[in-house]
């Protein structure tokens, strides 16, 4: 019987794609969590003093905290002194065009697909790309120049424009929200940063592709996207991460603020190496993403589709502090072989008649293991605060788990909450009657998972929806009959 | 067309087909009744390939080839089509985009170009035209939140679209309306043709008052123990089929 379970051994089998190492030249730090290693970082990058002391709060912080117990999964030990904290291709040199790039990076990029290239750049995509922790390419700059809008590397934006980082960095997540925030802080290596000027509507998805590489270092890029009254910006982020035995650790820190009036898209493709379908190996990514509707009417908007990692653990949110404001959660997370993703978002009601919106769609494939966890809370400020909450899980097979935790803590009483959940499996039937009109067992998966996971992909860009169906596709592949 | 010879199937380890033979030839319609249990819709799932029936014993030749060595999607594309007794629901797939992924791969199979959207669009609207398929649902999800009725109707519409040489009817008069039925039998008397053949599986003569078949067979217990013109339907109307039982056990 080629049922459910051939399907998932199937799936099982089905090696990670972009698998592979690029031979470059590395610049790394000697393993290590300390004083020493931290103001290494900074020596490294010129980093003006204030930006060293945040960096030492961090530390401190990350000394007092302890890793989280609440969660229902067994979390590997971690040594976070064996981890080396920075590294960056050893070629320093800034790049004006592709063609002074080096080739084999250049190659590893096109494996991925990653848009690097005219193609894309005529699909109105700006790309910063991040190779491991530092940027090296950087386009559409002139053009968004214009319109006052900055969009560069955090380290350049320490450089170019420390008013805004120092006003803004850690003004969300605080260096002491959580251990990974706290490590985050401490030794952050590079990342995204974004500013969009009052009233500018930015004219295209920024998108960054992030990518680890070297054996043995974490990954702890910061992001800083700041959307100043009445402007707008779409943002992506997505990325895939080459095999490896060793788990990495990822612990990255997305920080949003969006003033009056003003909305941030923020979508995800997450593709991390997953481990194989023993669990060995796989990237553990554990994320900070959190953004503060700050102002009045303006709205956030997270949408995720996560694919990749042994372990995903995170809960993008949004803190609607302005009255009329709009938070979003839209979330795809698929886990196969012994995957494990915890996700889930926080929608903290503080002003009048703020509305939030949660969509969350788990797949479960193998021995996967997919959890919801949603808090809804609703300050006693909040008058006529809304929220809905739909939270579905598919499962493929029987050896797979989804489980919800919603949480909702209210001290209004005009607030309205709704929950929805529901659990449905990938069956037999459907596959058959698919197949039974031409389609067969593979496209049939991926058909009922696009169609399930259709309301999420909808909320992506054009360009990069079609690149997660692919990518749902493939992660999901192998029900060859 | 289609050659069944001795064929015995059997599903979670018990005996359903045991020992049937049927012919169907180009431009034929068959009629197969029979009472509840009697391997009916079996018989439809074994010509299309569900994986939990076990073939033990027979053939299938389907065309020239044999049908049994074939994968589900493989029958289809070769032009097996099942209109099935109970359609299932996938949320999220618009009708119209499975469709054309349907057409898209019996077509690719067929070594025949894709048709574009336009192309596409046009041999929907005249196939919705002649089924007379309400335009609303063409865009729903695959059969989600429709009516019992509203799913045989699309099973009509997706086999005017996919215009397969061998079509399995299973029940798809149960649940219609007599306005549908009427609809419904109207459409399947347009698409007959000298290149295609029909098997019906129903219960009710009434359907083959609108679609005349040229043979009636009787299944029971696993074999087709009678057959006969459109007259047997009547005379099973209005005998019911005890004396076939009678008759059958007589023979054992
Ligand atoms: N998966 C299964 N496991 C066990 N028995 C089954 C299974 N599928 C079908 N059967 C049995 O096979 C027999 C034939 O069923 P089938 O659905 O072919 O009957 P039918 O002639 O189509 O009946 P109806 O007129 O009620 O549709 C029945 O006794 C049924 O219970
Ligand atoms: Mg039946």
């Amino acid at each position: 019987m080629a049922n459910d379970n051939e399907i998932i051994d199937n799936i099982a089998n089905k090696e990670y794609e972009f698998g592979f190492v690029t031979d470059i030249e590395m610049d790394v730090a000697p393993a290590g969590l300390n004083e020493d290693t931290i103001r290494y970082i900074s020596a490294k990058k010129n980093e003006p003093e204030w930006l060293l002391e945040w960096r030492l709060k961090g530390l401190q912080s990350f000394g007092k905290q302890k890793l989280p117990e609440w969660q229902n999964f067994e979390l590997p030990a971690i040594d976070f002194q064996k981890i080396s904290y920075y590294a960056a291709p050893k070629s320093k040199k800034k790049y004006d065009s592709l063609d002074q790039v080096d080739p084999e990076l250049l190659a590893t990029f096109e494996k991925l697909g990653i848009p690097l290239n005219e193609q894309k750049a005529l699909a109105g995509v700006a790309v910063d790309v991040v190779f491991d922790s530092v940027s090296v390419a950087t386009t559409y700059k002139e053009k968004l120049k214009e319109l006052g809008i900055i969009f560069c590397s955090f380290g350049e934006a320490v450089r170019e424009h420390p008013e805004l980082v120092k006003k803004y960095v850690g003004s969300v997540v605080p260096h002491s929200d959580n251990i990974f925030a706290a490590l985050n802080a401490a030794a952050f290596s590079d990342g995204s940063f974004v500013y969009i000027p009052k009233g500018v509507r930015c004219p295209m998805e920024l998108s960054t592709y992030f990518r680890i590489n070297t054996e043995n270092t974490g990954q702890f890029e910061r992001t800083l996207i700041i959307a100043d009254e009445g402007s707008y910006v779409s943002y992506l982020e997505g990325c895939t991460a080459p095999m490896r035995d060793e788990n990495q650790l990822h612990a990255a820190v997305v920080e949003l603020i969006a003033l009056e009036n003003a909305e941030i898209k923020y979508s995800t493709v997450q593709n991390w190496y997953p481990g194989d379908k023993d669990g060995k190996g796989g990237i553990y990514n554990f994320v900070t993403k959190r953004g503060i509707c700050k102002g009045a009417n303006s709205k956030i908007s997270w949408t995720q589709v996560e694919t990749g990692s042994a372990i995903t653990w995170k809960y993008p949110s949004v803190i609607l502090q302005g009255d009329n404001t709009t938070g979003e959660f839209y979330s795809v997370a698929v886990t196969k072989n012994k995957q494990i993703a915890d996700t889930g978002t926080k929608m903290y009601h503080i002003g009048k008649n703020s509305r939030s919106r949660i969509i969350s769609k788990g797949i479960s494939a193998g021995q996967g293991q997919n959890s919801y966890r949603g808090l809804v809370q609703i300050g006693s400020k909040a008058d006529d605060a809304r929220n809905f909450t739909q939270c579905d899980s598919l499962l493929i097979g029987d050896r797979c788990g989804a489980h919800t935790f919603p949480y909702i803590e209210s001290k209004n009483n005009t607030a309205m909450v709704e929950h929805e959940a529901t659990t449905s499996k990938i069956g037999e039937d459907q596959i058959f009657y698919l197949n039974q009109r031409g389609i067969d067992s593979e496209k049939a998966v991926a058909l009922i998972i696009n169609g399930y996971a259709k309301e999420v992909l909808n909320q992506l860009p054009m360009e990069f929806a079609v690149e997660a169906q692919k990518l749902l596709s493939i992660t999901l592949e192998g029900s060859v009959g | 067309m289609l050659i069944i010879k001795n064929l015995h199937a059997q599903v979670e380890g018990k005996q359903i087909l045991k020992g049937l033979n049927l012919t169907v030839n180009a431009g034929e319609v068959h009629a197969i009744m029979g009472p509840n249990g009697a391997g009916k819709s079996s018989l439809a799932s074994v010509l299309a390939g569900r994986e939990n029936y076990e073939v033990t014993e027979g053939e299938v030749i389907f065309e020239g080839k044999d049908l049994l060595e074939m994968n589900p999607e493989t029958r289809a594309r070769e032009g097996v089509f099942l209109a099935f007794q109970y359609p299932i629901e996938i949320p999220g797939v618009s009708n119209i985009n499975f469709l054309k992924t349907a057409l898209g791969e019996i077509r690719a199979y067929r070594n025949l170009p894709a048709l574009d959207a336009k192309e596409f669009l046009q041999l929907s609207r005249e196939k919705q035209k002649l089924v007379e398929f309400d335009a609303k649902l063409v865009n729903r999800s695959l059969n989600e939140g429709f009516s019992g009725g509203e799913k045989k109707r699309n099973e009509i519409f997706q086999l005017a679209m996919l215009e397969p040489s061998l079509s399995i009817l299973d029940e798809t008069d149960s649940g219609l309306d007599i306005d549908a039925l009427r609809i419904v039998s109207k459409g399947v008397n347009k698409l007959r043709s000298e290149k295609n053949a029909f098997i019906i599986i129903t219960h009710y003569q009434r359907l083959l008052e609108y679609i005349v078949p040229d043979f009636v067979h009787v299944l029971y217990d696993g074999r087709i123990v009678k057959s006969g013109t459109k007259e047997l339907a009547l005379e099973l109307e209005e005998k019911g089929y005890d004396w076939l039982k009678e008759k059958e056990s007589a023979t054992v």
